[in-house]
């Protein structure tokens, strides 16, 4: 054999290893996680973990329930302001919006994904805690659930507008000109004929969002107020809950690690856990979503 | 001579600055098959989207000259008006990705109507009238995409009749389909042609024969600007063409 | 043959279609602007207030430390610099290796092994899971095996690993769809001439794909600058200048983080937040370039 066939033998198995490095990166991050968690599974116990709200490591209280309250009510405060408006851009940059415009807000999208976390942050403890501090309601820091939904909104915007975007577009122009062809308005194809071919996509665009709002840390605990409560009205106005502090599951990891030992920091990992399993669950959906519209794409040529 | 349902007076197109057609002089009679025929590229299509302006919806598409469509101005119908009394067929059938139901009711249903008893009613003259009801009678919820590709452009055809077009344009409907799906469409062309006008586009010279009353050869010239040569009865076309391009093409000898 | 409706129905009918439809595109007008607006709300502000704070000094001076928030930024930019190094040193030749393999020998014919090509699939399950996993949770994983099992505390080397793993599936992502564009024809073209496989790939696939995949790094050393959460935990927070591996820092990024919670220095924060978003600002236009060459380069052969 010619060192030439030596040194392509040999390539293919290193690049095989890299091949695989994936994997092994994913086990070793579920090994890892659940490893250190162990200890607080089993001395706190599940059912206490996941179902108390106290979390108190001072005096051995580890519910994280409150957390998962905290990660699930600033999601949904995300997706109620930030879902209409990605829709809404994304439909303009898909169907409506002139090449020109379009050329300008596309990479204005992008360029909003890859502003840091932090600087959102920033941007919601200078201009967005203090305007959110004007209501007056007492207790109202300004810190809390209102200011961080805005906060994540605007952070997870990119990502929904240029997936559900993609899935717009996606959609086979002999859908289009069917409809046109039958007296039906560019608006009415866009929500009668467009929008539901793409629909999959769309919908997998939003749950990717919503994976997104949940793992993102450093400026909700910027923006949240991270007392260990479980967000509540402030006061007998239902909508004040809003102006709620609260804690992320992953400003939970983020804010004691650190200086977490013992049970306390496995049962900061067995948070990650928690975490972890949630977001494989809505990732994993989103990829079935998309699976499926490539299916209606690939059925439509046959 | 018949009733004269559409009419072009020096009709021209350009796509940009490419001029596409030129000059197009033809009167459309009124529930006849008329067939376009001409080689590849010489604006059969572009002429026949004309007719329900879809050429609008193309950037940098402009057009002079007239096209009346029952004595009048087409480009001065609103459109959206103008392609509920124009339908289209597609070369490639396109059905929406719903039920076959829905994919009839659709043009009604954009059109105003909600009455649930009247759409029903509708979708099954739309069937029968496309040879189609006795397929899918029992199969109303199933996915458009489900039948096979002659079933989908019989399927697409009963979409256009649903909204109660008087006009039926068809760009090659029988291009992507098998010769006893193509032989059962232009059973229905010959059909439908009692109570609709037709304008189809087609490549095969023996179904312009079979179906069409009258026929358009189109040319292009150098310039690739495409010209109407010759318009007249199907019969006289393919016996005794008065220009020799027409014959050329029609003996096969070019095309 | 009935009509639909009667004319005036009709007509009234596509008057209200008109005008929803002008209604609506009107709406989805304005959805845009506000979109875009708010990219400049947060841009212009941290650019005009941070701006403020950003002068020659500020960029070449080390911060103080402690709680005090005076100083500069230079020994962050110092440690910014180095993680990227150590973190796209660490994931490129893996993420692109990874790639190479999972695109172009993947699909081999004589890969009948189904362990193989069970793995192979695995893998890819994997490099997507890798893509939707928050940062946070490369964090702990980091601070689990690095800081504390391998014992290399906080320190650019735990946060470089950690990072490499955070930045791998965007590698090998963008590193897939560049490969998938070099036409299969260049491949054939050279195996015909007798070449091996791997020199097909190193002197022809490889060149083709370049802007493709420095697409991919320019991205990721975008994503280990803007990063925080991961090297909260594992790069400590040092305001030094880290004089080997084995020492923690703290990024850009984190002592904008430090600055704003820890000493409420918000002017000096806007101001890291204004250099982070300018560099940011520049990553994007040189991804835009070569992403331009990349459609120039497939178009002009
Ligand atoms: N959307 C468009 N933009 C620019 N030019 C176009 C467009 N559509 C068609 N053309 C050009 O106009 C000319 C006529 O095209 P058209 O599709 O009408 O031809 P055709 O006779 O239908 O051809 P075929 O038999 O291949 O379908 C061609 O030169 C074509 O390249
Ligand atoms: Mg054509």
């Amino acid at each position: 054999m010619s060192t030439r066939m030596i040194v392509d033998k040999a390539v293919k198995y290193i690049l095989f290893i890299s091949a695989i490095l994936s994997i092994i990166i994913v086990l070793a991050i579920a090994f890892f996680i659940f490893q250190e968690s162990v200890q607080a599974w089993k001395e706190i116990g599940v059912g206490e973990m996941l179902f108390k709200r106290v979390w108190r490591p001072g005096q051995d209280q580890y519910g994280i329930l409150a957390m998962i309250y905290g990660s699930v009510a600033v999601t949904f405060g995300a997706i109620i302001l930030g879902v209409p408006l990605a829709l809404g851009t994304a439909i303009f940059l898909g169907e409506i919006a002139p090449t020109g415009v379009r050329a300008v807000l596309r990479p204005a999208v992008q360029l909003l994904a890859g502003i840091p976390s932090v600087v959102y942050g920033l941007f919601g403890m200078v201009v967005l805690v203090p305007m959110v501090r004007q209501i007056n309601v007492p207790g109202n820091s300004g810190y809390g659930l209102l200011a961080a939904s805005i906060v994540l909104a605007v952070m997870i915007l990119p990502t929904i507008t240029s997936i559900a975007e993609d899935a717009i577009r996606a959609v086979p122009d002999s859908y289009r000109s069917g409809s046109l062809a039958l007296g039906a308005t560019r608006w009415q194809t866009i929500t009668k004929v467009v929008l539901p071919a793409g629909r999959s996509g769309i919908i997998a665009g939003i749950i990717l969002g919503v994976g997104r709002a949940l793992g993102e840390t450093m400026a909700m605990i910027m923006v949240i107020g991270n007392s260990v409560i479980f967000p509540s009205p402030l006061t007998k106005n239902p909508l004040t809950f809003f102006l709620s502090q609260a804690r992320t599951l992953t400003g939970n990891i983020a804010v004691e690690i650190s200086y977490a030992t013992g049970v306390h920091e496995s049962a900061l990992f067995a948070t990650g856990v928690v975490l972890f399993v949630l977001i494989i669950v809505v990732n994993a959906s989103a990829r079935w979503l998309i699976s499926r519209q490539s299916d209606v794409q690939t059925t439509r040529q046959g | 001579m018949n009733n004269i349902k559409i009419e072009t007076i020096n009709y021209n197109l350009y796509y940009g600055k490419f001029h596409a057609l030129r000059d197009i002089n033809i009167k459309i009679p009124e529930k006849k098959v008329t067939a376009l025929i001409g080689p590849s590229g010489c604006g059969k299509s572009s002429f026949l989207r004309t007719f329900n302006r879809m050429n609008d919806l193309i950037p940098g598409a402009s057009m002079t000259g007239d096209v009346l469509i029952d004595d009048q101005d087409l480009f001065k119908i609103d459109p959206v008006s103008l392609r509920q009394n124009v339908g289209m067929v597609f070369q490639k059938p396109n059905p929406f990705p719903k039920t076959i139901f829905d994919n009839i009711a659709y043009g009604p249903r954009v059109n105003g109507l909600k009455d649930h008893k009247k759409l029903e009613e509708i979708v099954e003259n739309s069937l029968r009238s496309a040879a189609l009801w006795d397929e899918v009678k029992d199969d109303l919820n199933k996915s458009g995409l489900a039948l096979s590709g002659g079933q989908q452009q019989r399927l697409c055809i009963a979409r256009a009749l649903a909204v109660q077009p008087s006009v039926i344009l068809m760009d090659e409907p029988a291009a992507s389909l098998d010769p006893i799906a193509t032989l059962k469409i232009e059973d229905l062309i010959h059909e439908l042609s009692q109570n609709y006008t037709i304008v189809i586009v087609t490549h095969n010279m023996q179904q312009a024969g079979r179906v069409s009353d009258y026929t358009a050869f189109f040319y292009t010239d150098e310039t690739r600007t495409g010209r109407l040569v010759e318009f007249d009865e199907t019969k006289t076309i393919f016996t005794n063409p008065s220009d020799q391009r027409t014959e050329d093409y029609i003996t096969g000898r070019f095309g | 043959m009935t009509t639909l409706m009667s004319e005036e129905a009709t007509e009234r009918d596509l008057k209200m279609r008109k005008s929803s439809q002008k209604f609506w595109f009107a709406a989805t007008w304005i959805f845009g602007a506000i979109t875009f607006s708010i990219l400049l709300l947060v841009i212009g502000y941290v650019i005009i207030q941070g701006g403020k704070a950003v002068n020659w000094e500020f960029l070449s001076t080390a911060p103080k430390g402690g709680l005090s928030g005076e100083g500069g930024v230079s020994t962050t930019l110092g440690t910014t610099l180095y993680l990227v190094l150590l973190t796209i040193g660490i994931s490129t030749p893996l993420g692109v290796g990874a790639a190479i393999y999972l695109i172009e020998y993947a699909g081999e014919q004589s890969l009948t092994s189904p362990v193989l090509r069970a793995l192979i699939s695995i893998a890819n399950f994997a490099v997507e899971t890798l893509a939707g996993i928050p940062s946070i949770i490369y964090g702990l994983f980091g601070y689990a095996l690095f800081v504390s099992a391998l014992r290399f505390g906080w320190s650019l080397l735990s946060a470089s690993l950690a990072g490499a793993c955070l930045v791998l599936p965007t590698i090998i992502r963008t590193t897939e769809e560049a490969l998938l564009a070099v036409p299969d024809d260049y491949r054939r073209g050279s195996l015909a001439l007798g070449a091996t496989k791997w020199q097909t790939l190193y002197k022809v696939v490889l060149p083709a794909s370049l802007p493709g995949i420095i697409t991919g790094v320019i991205l990721s050393v975008g994503r280990v600058i803007s990063e925080t959460a991961v090297f909260f935990v594992t790069l400590g927070g040092s305001h030094r200048l880290p004089t080997s591996i084995m020492d923690g820092g703290r990024t850009l990024a984190l002592h904008l983080y430090y600055l704003a919670m820890d000493t409420r220095a918000f002017d000096k924060a806007m101001g890291t937040g204004a250099v982070l978003v300018v560099m940011i600002i520049l990553i994007n236009l040189a991804i835009d370039f070569v992403s331009r060459k990349l459609t120039a380069g497939l178009k002009g052969r």
